[in-house]
């Protein structure tokens, strides 16, 4: 088993609160991680670390066998790492296609020439990204496909969560990080966003998962495995049925009894 | 907005027409009392049609057909022109209106597509201007060339603020701008080189021989000189349009916009943020300070003065009034800020009162501007 991402001895503090301490944490090839652990133990924290929002303190990260430890936002996304956000963040005056396509920027073709005076090859390339954003769109709300050129601002949370989602997921990622994507939403929605996901992740092999999420249900179904933080730290790790009967986990959700 | 169906053109074409009748008739008129009337007129009629709901055919059909009615635009301005071919002052108001228009699409790459804004448009506006003057003066250049050089020079005093603006965000950036206007006035005032307060005279251009400050005589037909102007100005604003249409329709517009509503968001999907700000900063320059210089060439004239922080705000203003982010909201709006005040001389004095009110106005009843920018569309017309 090859890991994918590994963190060693990863800390970021923030003041004087460690936000994490001396994680090591690995995901391997195509498989789904649950992060869990009680609000504020440093799930957000680590995304954020990994994917170059926060600079880690000390520790190293390595991606794919490369080694991108305090790498840029540009850079991790360039290795094939995308991310949604715990508050939804989408640019919410753009189209729906708009807000995909930004998570497509690796295939766009960025040159001034290009996108001012190639107009006929700026339409070919804009015809494939449509292309690809609608078939992507159809899998997770086949109505939303006609709309593309709305506004995100007038959707409910549930479209714009699988936005997000296919803006993830546009640029096919080697590594998907889910930040508490039920955030929101009712459990019908959360299940039925989960089946969409799986369902993608079935059609684009080596799609590896890591999942932070409160709804323990969704870590039961989804994840093979699951790694339990408080303060930081890494306090737990094993199948979530393993986990969930942990003393230590258990009083770290719920107190010391 | 999931129109299946292709509107016609015919609304937008009615519109463009009692548009250009309206602009004659308020150019023509001399009397203030008339000119009131056509004021208040006017603005009922807009109310009207937009209570009426036959504003909204209007918009439909212009996103429509988009690229004819820009046609149809430019035969308007041509036709108001011809109308007027012996009229200086009303011949120089336009230009005027078609340069600011130039010089605000390019803030609006800066501010309405990146979000960086710039309080020193009126500087840059003027490097293009002192260019023109000292190029005109002291080289053969070809006079197109100097317009280029122009905004070069305005792109290229625009890097000396990239550093600033990249490193702040926001109201500091703008803060940064504002100072960058004063030390340029300051420098100038200062420098006999480049004239000192009195400043520089402008020689006029001149084509492959052709005076453009002689009037045209063909036959017994005669035109005022502006008209040569116009003629440059018109393909100017058309260039710098399509230009700013197309930059807002292609990945790079989609850049911008990213980076402007949520930067973490973009650099988490690889936006390389510095690029992009600087591009939009030199785009927008560029275009200020081609107007600024043709405008130099226009006026024969430039002076520290002309250009001052009053003149930057102005082009803001424009910037709101029309909607943040539409070309077209800009040039309706850049119509509005510089013919209405020259037209009613009874407010004068009281110019800079009426565009704040305007503002203020605009900010409170329709924040994103006489017309709002629509969702992007890359390619008008095309149905999905």
């Amino acid at each position: 088993m090859t890991a994918l991402l590994e963190a060693r001895g990863l800390s970021k503090h923030f003041g004087g609160v460690l936000a994490l301490d001396r994680l090591d944490l690995a995901v391997a090839q195509n498989e789904i991680l649950g992060l869990i652990g009680p609000n504020g133990s440093g799930k957000t924290t680590f995304f954020n670390v990994i994917t170059g929002i926060y600079s880690a303190d000390a520790g190293r990260v390595t991606f794919d066998s490369a080694d991108v430890t305090n790498a840029s936002g540009r850079t991790i996304y360039q290795a094939g790492m995308s991310r949604t956000f715990q508050r939804s963040r989408l640019s919410l005056p753009l189209s729906i296609f708009d807000n995909i396509m930004i998570g497509n920027h690796k295939r766009l073709k960025q040159g001034l020439w290009f996108n001012l005076v190639k107009r006929r090859d700026f339409k070919r390339q804009f015809e494939e990204g449509y292309a690809a954003a609608r078939g992507l769109v159809e899998v997770f709300e086949p109505a939303l496909a006609d709309r593309l050129f709305e506004p995100v601002a007038g959707l409910p949370m549930i479209d714009r969560r699988r936005i997000e989602i296919c803006r993830a997921l546009i640029s096919s990622p080697k590594l998907l990080l889910l930040d508490e994507p039920s955030a929101g939403m009712t459990h019908e929605e959360t299940a039925e966003l989960m089946n969409d996901i799986l369902l993608v992740r079935a059609r684009h092999e080596n799609l590896t998962i890591i999942i932070v999420e409160h709804e323990m249900g969704v870590i039961e179904r989804i994840t093979n495995r699951c790694v339990v933080l408080n303060f930081g730290r890494k306090i737990a790790e094993g199948p979530y049925r393993t986990v969930a009967a942990d003393a230590q986990v258990q009083e770290a959700y719920l107190g010391a009894a | 907005m999931a129109r299946k169906v292709r509107v016609s053109a015919w609304p937008a074409i009615v519109m463009l027409t009692i548009a250009a009748v309206y602009l004659v008739a308020l150019l023509a008129v001399e009397r203030q009392a008339l000119i009131i009337a056509l004021l208040v007129g006017g603005i009922a009629i807009v109310v009207a049609a937009a209570w009426l709901g036959l504003l909204v055919n209007v918009s439909a059909s212009f996103s429509d057909h988009e690229d004819a009615l820009g046609g149809c635009a430019i035969i308007a301005a041509l036709t108001i022109a011809v109308f007027f071919h012996g009229n200086h002052f009303v011949l120089l108001l336009v230009i005027t209106a078609l340069l600011y228009s130039v010089a605000t699409l390019g803030l609006n790459v800066q501010f309405g597509y990146a979000g960086v804004l710039n309080f020193a448009g009126a500087s840059f506006f003027g490097i293009g201007a002192y260019t023109s003057a000292v190029l005109n003066a002291y080289t053969t250049l070809p006079h197109l060339l100097v317009l280029l050089i122009g905004g070069l020079l305005a792109a290229l005093a625009g890097s000396l603020l990239l550093l600033p603006v990249l490193r702040t965000r926001g109201h500091y950036a703008a803060v940064v701008t504002i100072a960058f206007a004063l030390l340029l006035k300051t420098f100038l005032e200062v420098n006999d080189v480049l004239g000192g307060p009195q400043g520089l005279q402008v020689k006029g251009m001149n084509i492959l021989g052709w005076s453009f400050n002689d009037n045209i005589k063909i036959g017994s037909f005669s035109m005022s000189f502006y008209m040569n102007y116009f003629v440059v100005s018109l393909l100017l604003l058309v260039v710098a349009f399509i230009l700013v249409r197309r930059l807002e329709r292609s990945w790079i517009g989609l850049n911008l916009d990213a980076l402007r509503l949520d930067e973490t968001a973009a650099s988490c999907f690889g936006l390389d943020i510095v690029r992009w700000k600087i591009t939009a900063f030199l785009i927008g320059n560029f275009l200020i300070g081609i107007a600024g210089a043709l405008f130099g060439m226009v006026g024969g004239f430039v002076a520290p003065n002309n250009y001052t922080f009053a003149d930057s705000l102005l082009l803001v203003s424009i910037l709101l009034l029309g909607g943040i982010g539409n070309p077209w909201g800009i040039i309706v709006a850049t119509i509005i800020v510089v013919v209405v005040p020259e037209k009613l001389q009874t407010i004068q004095e009281y110019r800079f009162l009426l565009y704040a009110l305007m503002v203020i106005a605009v900010l409170l009843f329709r924040p994103e501007g006489l017309l709002p920018r629509p969702v992007r569309r890359y390619f008008p017309g095309r149905r999905p």
